[in-house]
């Protein structure tokens, strides 16, 4: 198992990354359930992670590992904070379709 | 073919199919359904590269944590019900072009900078143990370590502000 990438190669890799990452643009982009959204949002930066932990065992540096934890970390705050963000939505205007959050239009 | 380009196919199959019906699923709870098995394939990819502590930590985190936030905000909004109403057609055709345009920018820039990575050579030595992970955390990484607490810290107090009931002032 130490030479995986040898046997399976990083392009392959690159491949699966970039086709993870634009699908969670696409669920961006289509949907207009805000939770949905968010979801997209998870697989987005799962994508990079992959991506992160693939050169990290390309280059065998660990480092590139104590990122994606970091990053796991920040993802964590960041889908509490947006859930909450959500609930009060949700509570002030009954739905959490993302083309009613017109508020702030002028 | 060997046996983990195998797996690796399977599990990418898994992982990309996964992440379309999240995203394709009317009814939410599916959506996160699928989430939850996008998540596990890609714990199963982290331990192809042997990566034992992210895969542990990102089935506790991800699968865990994450998933049950997601399950009960949308049952605490009551929001199991396939009443969405599509965008306009102009809007996914375009969220159809973007999905292919970014794939197609994205692998030619990859591949195009194949030539300035260097070669992978497999030293031998130890770099991703749990051992070693925590020595690098705790030694050159202490601080931005500290730092990611106070954020957690600071998010849990921030949520609680957020979703507390405000108090109606009529007497």
């Amino acid at each position: 198992m130490n030479n995986i990438l040898n046997q399976i190669g990083i392009e392959n890799y690159i491949f699966l990354s970039v086709l993870l990452f634009c699908i969670g643009v696409f669920g961006v982009l289509y949907r207009r359930n805000a939770i949905i959204v968010f979801m997209s949002i998870e697989i987005m930066l799962n994508a990079v992670n992959l991506l992160f932990v693939a050169f990290s065992t390309y280059h065998q540096d660990a480092e590139g590992q104590v990122f994606v934890f970091f990053s796991m970390a920040v993802a964590a705050a960041e889908v509490a904070v947006g859930l909450a963000i959500l609930v009060s939505v949700y509570r002030n205007l009954g739905s959490i379709d993302i083309d009613n959050l017109k508020n702030l239009k002028g | 073919m060997s046996s983990i380009l195998i797996i690796f196919y399977f599990l990418s199959a898994i992982t990309l199919a996964a992440a379309f019906l999240t995203i394709y699923s009317k009814n939410p709870i599916h959506s996160a359904i699928y989430l939850v098995i996008c998540f596990f394939s890609i714990a199963g990819h982290y331990l192809l590269f042997n990566a034992q502590f992210l895969a542990i930590v990102h089935i506790i985190v991800y699968s865990g944590a994450i998933m049950v936030l997601f399950l009960f905000t949308i049952m605490l909004m009551n929001l199991n019900k396939e009443d969405e109403v599509h965008k306009p057609r102009i809007t996914r055709l375009g969220a159809i072009v973007v999905f292919i345009i970014t794939s197609i920018v994205l692998i030619t820039i990859f591949i195009n900078s194949k030539t300035i990575l260097g070669d992978y050579d497999v030293s031998g030595e130890d770099f991703q143990s749990i051992r070693k992970l925590g020595t690098v955390l705790l030694n050159e990484y202490m601080v931005p370590f500290e730092f990611a607490s106070i954020l957690l810290l600071v998010a849990m107090i921030g949520v609680v502000l957020l979703s507390k009931k405000e108090k109606t002032e009529q007497k």
